[in-house]
């Protein structure tokens, strides 16, 4: 067999410069293939959503927005030793630490914690070292269960502690199913 | 005096000890150390890190030393030959003894200020293992407040005593040392006074752990975040000659310069190191460089980008030129010969 037959996928398709029948010429029978064709896909499964009423559900392992947590008793977990912000490829964090004071030990966990802690979140490129470095479980991007919202202006893609940290009910419902 | 070390050959002068042959060799052979500090007299002797096994007492008594020996302060002799990291007894001897300065180090490396200079973090990951045996309650000390600039976390103390030995040779009036005796051993100021001495703050240089930190420097950037730069300035109290910590154009902290073993060139005093936190107070030399595996280099893009220039034009041109001389046509000059020839 020459190599000019045989087909190793299957679908070689000989073509052919031969002339068309009049039937052929008129497109009758290729319009109506190809209107079958559309009319079999209006009756398949869609494959998009309708995306802000309806979310698709994450993978267990999906990386979003970071979340920099609460142990059980509600405190906070970083103590801003800057482990994430050194093994971070693209940059994107930078913090502040500050001294714990006295009567704030149930805020904080260590006597040291980020009084600033930011992400970029235009520069993030949610690979997840940050979570591998933290030596305290401090941050998560797994957690949060959020995109990063898109936002018109630069600034906005920064993220404070306001929007990274555990919110308070997330806490309390955690230590609840604890106890 | 010849002395092999895991192999390698050095002559040196009577009365070199073993560690430092070992560091004029240079390289893996050099045993770790935690208490020996070169600049300072009668330090060594103490942490047992530098170990080393004698295989060859000296050329007139061959018989290996039985024990192994704390490399800083046993001397050499003519033809002594010994093993050091070769040996897998030393290697298992130093892996104990770091577990054992780890008993009662707490480990609060992310909040500790020495994490990335600490020369008991080194070691341990270098000689440590990655679980503890330790499971009965670290020996803990209750906070004390031993002045405005430096600060004392005596939990994290592995008694090496280097900075009990700046003070008795720094200072002229000595006001800390060890008190108490075994498990309550401590360094403290007697009677809790502050130490006020001009080079006091030496003792936060020399210290190999966390146990004595800059006060003015407490918690406010982590080591690899600043950049270090070569610095001095005209003291007549000291040479002058510190490295500075920089985070933009804040000087965050002022270290003296320390080497490849983490020990100073030069003792700084206290003036250079607490007091002098202008930019203008420094002239900067250049950026400090330090060994390749430390975390202080980590996000610093020091290296030196080459010019680009395009070499080709001239070739090209010495080419052009050869060739109109070959096909004779030297009478016709070139079009703006002159400025294709720049």
């Amino acid at each position: 067999m020459s190599l000019d037959t045989i087909s190793l996928s299957g679908r070689k398709k000989e073509v052919s410069n031969k002339k068309m029948s009049f039937l052929e010429s008129l497109y009758i029978v290729a319009i109506a293939k190809g209107l079958v064709i559309t009319i079999k896909h209006l009756f398949r499964r869609k494959v998009t959503i309708k995306y802000p009423e309806q979310k698709r559900e994450f993978s267990p392992v999906y990386r979003g927005q970071h979340m920099l947590k609460r142990d059980e008793l509600g405190r906070e977990n970083c103590t801003a030793c800057g482990m994430c912000a050194v093994a971070c490829p693209a940059e994107a964090i930078t913090m502040t630490a500050a001294e714990r004071k006295k009567g704030e030990e149930n805020l904080y966990r260590e006597e040291k914690y980020a009084s600033v802690y930011e992400i970029n979140m235009l520069r993030c490129i949610f690979c997840g070292l940050c979570e591998e470095a933290c030596p305290k479980d401090a941050i998560y991007l797994t957690e949060s269960k959020v995109i990063v919202k898109s936002a018109s202006n630069r600034e906005d893609f920064i993220y404070g502690k306001d929007k990274l940290v555990m919110p308070l009910e997330m806490a309390i419902k955690n230590s609840k199913s604890i106890n | 005096m010849k002395v092999t070390i895991d192999g390698q050959s050095i002559e040196v002068e009577p009365g070199t000890t073993i560690l430092q042959a070992a560091r004029m060799i240079g390289g893996e052979v050099v045993p770790p150390a935690m208490c020996y500090y070169s600049k300072l007299e009668g330090s060594g002797g103490k942490c047992r890190c530098c170990l080393v096994d004698v295989t060859k007492g000296s050329e007139a008594d061959p018989r290996p030393m039985p024990k192994l020996v704390a490399s800083c302060v046993t001397g050499c002799q003519d033809g002594m030959e010994i093993a050091s990291k070769a040996s897998p007894r030393v290697q298992e001897a130093r892996k104990s003894v770091t577990e054992f300065l780890l008993i009662n180090h707490p480990l609060d490396c992310p909040v500790c200020d020495q994490a990335g200079e600490c020369d008991l973090q080194n070691l341990s990951f270098e000689h440590g293992k990655s679980e503890t045996r330790f499971i009965e309650t670290k020996r803990t000390f209750e906070p004390e407040d031993i002045g405005p600039n430096i600060q004392l976390h005596m939990n994290r103390c592995i008694l090496c005593q280097r900075c009990v030995q700046v003070a008795d040779q720094l200072t002229d009036k000595r006001v800390h040392g060890v008190m108490d005796r075994g498990d309550h051993a401590n360094i403290s100021t007697c009677i809790s006074k502050a130490i006020d001495n001009e080079m006091s703050g030496n003792m936060i240089d020399v210290c190999p752990v966390g146990a004595l930190t800059d006060k003015t420097f407490r918690f406010k950037s982590r080591v690899w975040f600043s950049k270090p730069y070569n610095a001095h300035r005209d003291c007549d109290k000291c040479c002058g000659k510190t490295t500075v910590w920089m985070f933009g154009n804040e000087i965050q902290r002022v270290t003296g310069r320390k080497d490849e073993y983490h020990e100073v060139d030069e003792f700084i005093c206290n003036t250079c190191r607490f007091d002098k936190k202008e930019v203008n107070d420094w002239t900067i030399e250049g950026p400090r460089t330090f060994e390749k595996t430390s975390v202080i280099n980590r996000n610093k893009y020091a290296l030196h980008v080459p010019k680009v220039e395009i070499k080709t034009e001239d070739h090209i041109l010495i080419g052009r030129e050869e060739d109109r001389k070959k096909i004779s046509m030297i009478d016709v000059p070139l079009e703006n010969a002159e400025n294709s020839k720049q």
